[in-house]
C-alpha cells in the first residue's frame, strides 16, 4: 500500500485541469516511477495524487498542421524508441530514452513526467534542449507554449501553472529538418543508472555537406538544470566541416557550463568528459548527416 | 479522510475478474491479495529488482510502482499462466531449471516474464541486445551467465536456429 492521502483520476484533460483547481495540494502523477518511488522513501507520503495516466488522448506521436512532430505527454520511452515519425525525423530522441533505467522503467516512464519533474540528469532532457521543443500545456484557459528552456526554471522546477498540466512536446519542422544527431550518456554503469552528464549534439549540413549551417548542443548534469552551449553553437555556425573545427567546438563548452562537485563525479572531471563528448557527439551527428570527417 | 475503494475490472491470466481494490494498492499488492499469484514478488517496491515483474497489454512493467487501479480494462500476464493444463513447465521455465539459471529462485518468475516478451517479439537478438533487454533484473545468486543462456537457448530453439556452431562453444 502507498502512503497517500486520496487519489483522484483524470479521464481527460479538461478533467484533469479541473481536478487541478479543486485539489491544489495534489500532485499530478504521470507514469508514477519517480512520484511512486518518492512515496516510498516518505517524501511525499500522505500527499493526495491526481492520475493522469489514464488519458489516452495524451499518447502517441505525430506530425500536427504545422508539420511539427507532437509527441503526447503520457508516450512511454519505449514507445518514443519505437516510433517510426522519431526514428525517421529525430532519432537521436528514440536513442536517448532509450537509456533511461531499465527495460520495464522505460515502458511505464513517460516523457513529460520525465522533464516535469525538473530534474537535470533525464535523459530526454539535453536533447529536447538541443532540438528547441516547445512544450505545450493545457489549463482552464486554454493551451500554453513555452519553449523548453524557459519551461525549466530552477533544480526540480518548472514552468506549469497551478491549473495546468503539460500535453505534449513539440518539435517544429525548422528545428529537424535536414538535422541529425548524437547523445552520449555518460554513467558508471550500462542499465538503471543516472547519467553522471549527458549531451546531445544535432548539425545541419550545408547541400555540398562541406560546412556546417547550424550545430546545436546541450547537457544534463552540466549545470543545475539542462543547458545549451551557446559559444560553442555561435563558433560552429558556418565553420567548414573539419577536425580544427570540431577540437574548436568542444574547447568554446567551456565557457558556457557549469558542472558541480558531487558523489557521482567532480567538477574537474565533468568538464574533462563535457568535452569529449562534444567532440564526439559533433563528429557522429556530422557523419549522420552525411559529412565526411 | 475515508478509506477509497473502487471496483478493477481486468483479465488475468486469460480469465476475466473483478474485485474491489484500495486505491493505495499497487498491482503487486492486488496480484498477489487479492488473486493469490505469488510468483509475483516483493522485492525492492522501488522498480529498481524486476522480482514483481508482469506482462500488462504485451509489455513488461514493475507491477510495485503501477497502480492497482490503472488495470482497470488491462489484459495481465504472471508467471502462473505459462504452465499448461496438464501442468507441464513452459520451455523457458525448463530452460532454466536445465541451465541451473535458478538458484534461491526469487528473482525468476521476473526473469521470465521479461524473458516472455522477449521470446514473443519473434526477433533474433544479438548477445548485446539480450544483455540490455535483461538488464532490469537484479539477482543476488546466479551471476546472470546462465540466466542470459537460458533465455539465449530458448529463443534459437524457437526460431530453429539451436544448432547453430557457435552455440556449442
Ligand atoms: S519489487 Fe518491483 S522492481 Fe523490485
Ligand atoms: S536466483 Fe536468487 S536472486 Fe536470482
Amino acid at each position: 500500500m502507498y502512503d497517500m492521502k486520496a487519489l483522484y483520476e483524470a479521464g481527460s484533460v479538461e478533467e484533469a485541469v479541473r481536478l487541478r483547481i479543486e485539489h491544489p495540494e495534489a500532485q499530478i502523477i504521470a507514469g508514477g516511477s519517480d512520484v511512486l518511488v518518492q512515496m516510498r522513501e516518505g517524501k511525499r507520503a500522505g500527499k493526495e495524487l491526481i492520475s493522469i495516466y489514464g488519458i489516452d488522448a495524451m499518447r502517441g506521436v505525430s506530425i500536427d498542421e504545422n508539420e511539427a512532430i507532437r509527441i503526447g505527454s503520457l508516450t512511454s520511452f519505449s514507445h518514443i524508441t519505437r516510433d517510426p515519425i522519431i526514428q525517421k525525423y529525430c532519432n537521436v530522441l528514440g536513442e536517448a530514452v532509450d537509456m533511461v533505467g531499465g527495460p520495464q522503467i522505460r515502458n511505464i516512464g513517460t516523457i513529460g513526467g520525465n522533464t516535469c519533474n525538473g530534474v537535470t540528469s533525464a535523459d530526454s532532457a539535453s536533447t529536447l534542449h538541443a532540438w528547441e521543443a516547445i512544450v505545450e500545456l493545457t489549463g482552464s484557459n486554454g493551451v500554453r507554449r513555452v519553449p523548453i528552456k524557459e519551461f525549466y526554471i530552477k533544480a526540480g522546477q518548472v514552468d506549469i501553472k497551478p491549473d495546468e498540466i503539460q500535453t505534449a512536446i513539440i518539435i517544429p519542422k525548422e528545428s529537424y529538418e535536414g538535422t541529425y544527431g548524437h547523445y552520449i550518456k555518460y554513467a558508471m554503469r550500462n542499465a538503471m543508472d543516472i547519467a553522471t552528464l549527458g549531451c546531445s549534439v544535432n548539425v545541419r549540413l550545408s547541400a555540398d555537406k562541406k560546412t556546417i549551417e547550424r550545430a546545436r548542443i546541450a547537457y544534463g548534469v552540466a549545470g543545475p538544470v539542462p543547458m545549451r552551449a551557446e559559444s560553442a553553437e555561435r563558433y560552429a555556425a558556418g565553420k567548414s566541416v573539419s577536425l580544427e573545427t570540431v577540437e574548436q567546438f568542444g574547447a568554446e563548452v567551456l565557457n558556457d557550463i557549469n558542472p558541480r562537485d558531487s558523489w557521482r563525479a567532480s567538477k574537474a572531471f565533468r568538464q574533462h568528459i563535457a568535452v569529449e563528448m562534444a567532440k564526439r557527439c559533433l563528429v557522429c551527428s556530422i557523419k549522420l548527416a552525411g559529412g565526411e570527417i | 479522510m475515508a478509506q477509497q475503494y473502487k471496483l478493477v475490472t481486468c483479465t488475468i491470466n486469460g480469465k476475466e475478474v473483478s474485485t474491489m481494490v484500495d486505491v493505495r494498492a499497487s498491482l503487486t499488492d492486488m496480484l498477489r491479495n487479492d488473486y493469490r499469484l505469488t510468483s509475483v514478488k516483493k522485492g525492492c517496491e522501488v522498480g529498481e529488482c524486476g522480482a514483481c515483474n508482469v506482462i500488462i497489454d504485451g509489455e513488461a512493467f514493475n507491477s510495485c510502482i503501477y497502480l492497482a487501479v490503472w488495470a482497470e480494462g488491462k489484459n495481465i500476464r504472471t508467471l502462473e499462466s505459462l504452465i499448461s493444463p496438464e501442468g507441464e513447465l513452459s520451455d523457458i521455465q525448463q530452460a532454466f531449471i536445465d541451465e541451473t539459471a535458478i538458484q534461491c529462485g526469487f528473482c525468476t518468475p521476473g526473469f521470465i516474464m521479461t524473458a516472455v516478451e522477449i521470446l514473443e517479439s519473434g526477433k533474433h537478438y544479438s548477445d548485446d541486445e539480450l544483455r540490455k533487454l535483461l538488464s532490469g533484473h537484479l539477482c543476488r545468486c546466479t551471476g546472470y551467465e546462465n540466466i542470459f543462456k537460458a533465455v539465449k537457448k530458448t529463443m534459437l530453439r524457437r526460431l530453429g536456429k539451436l544448432d547453430d556452431p557457435f552455440l556449442k562453444a
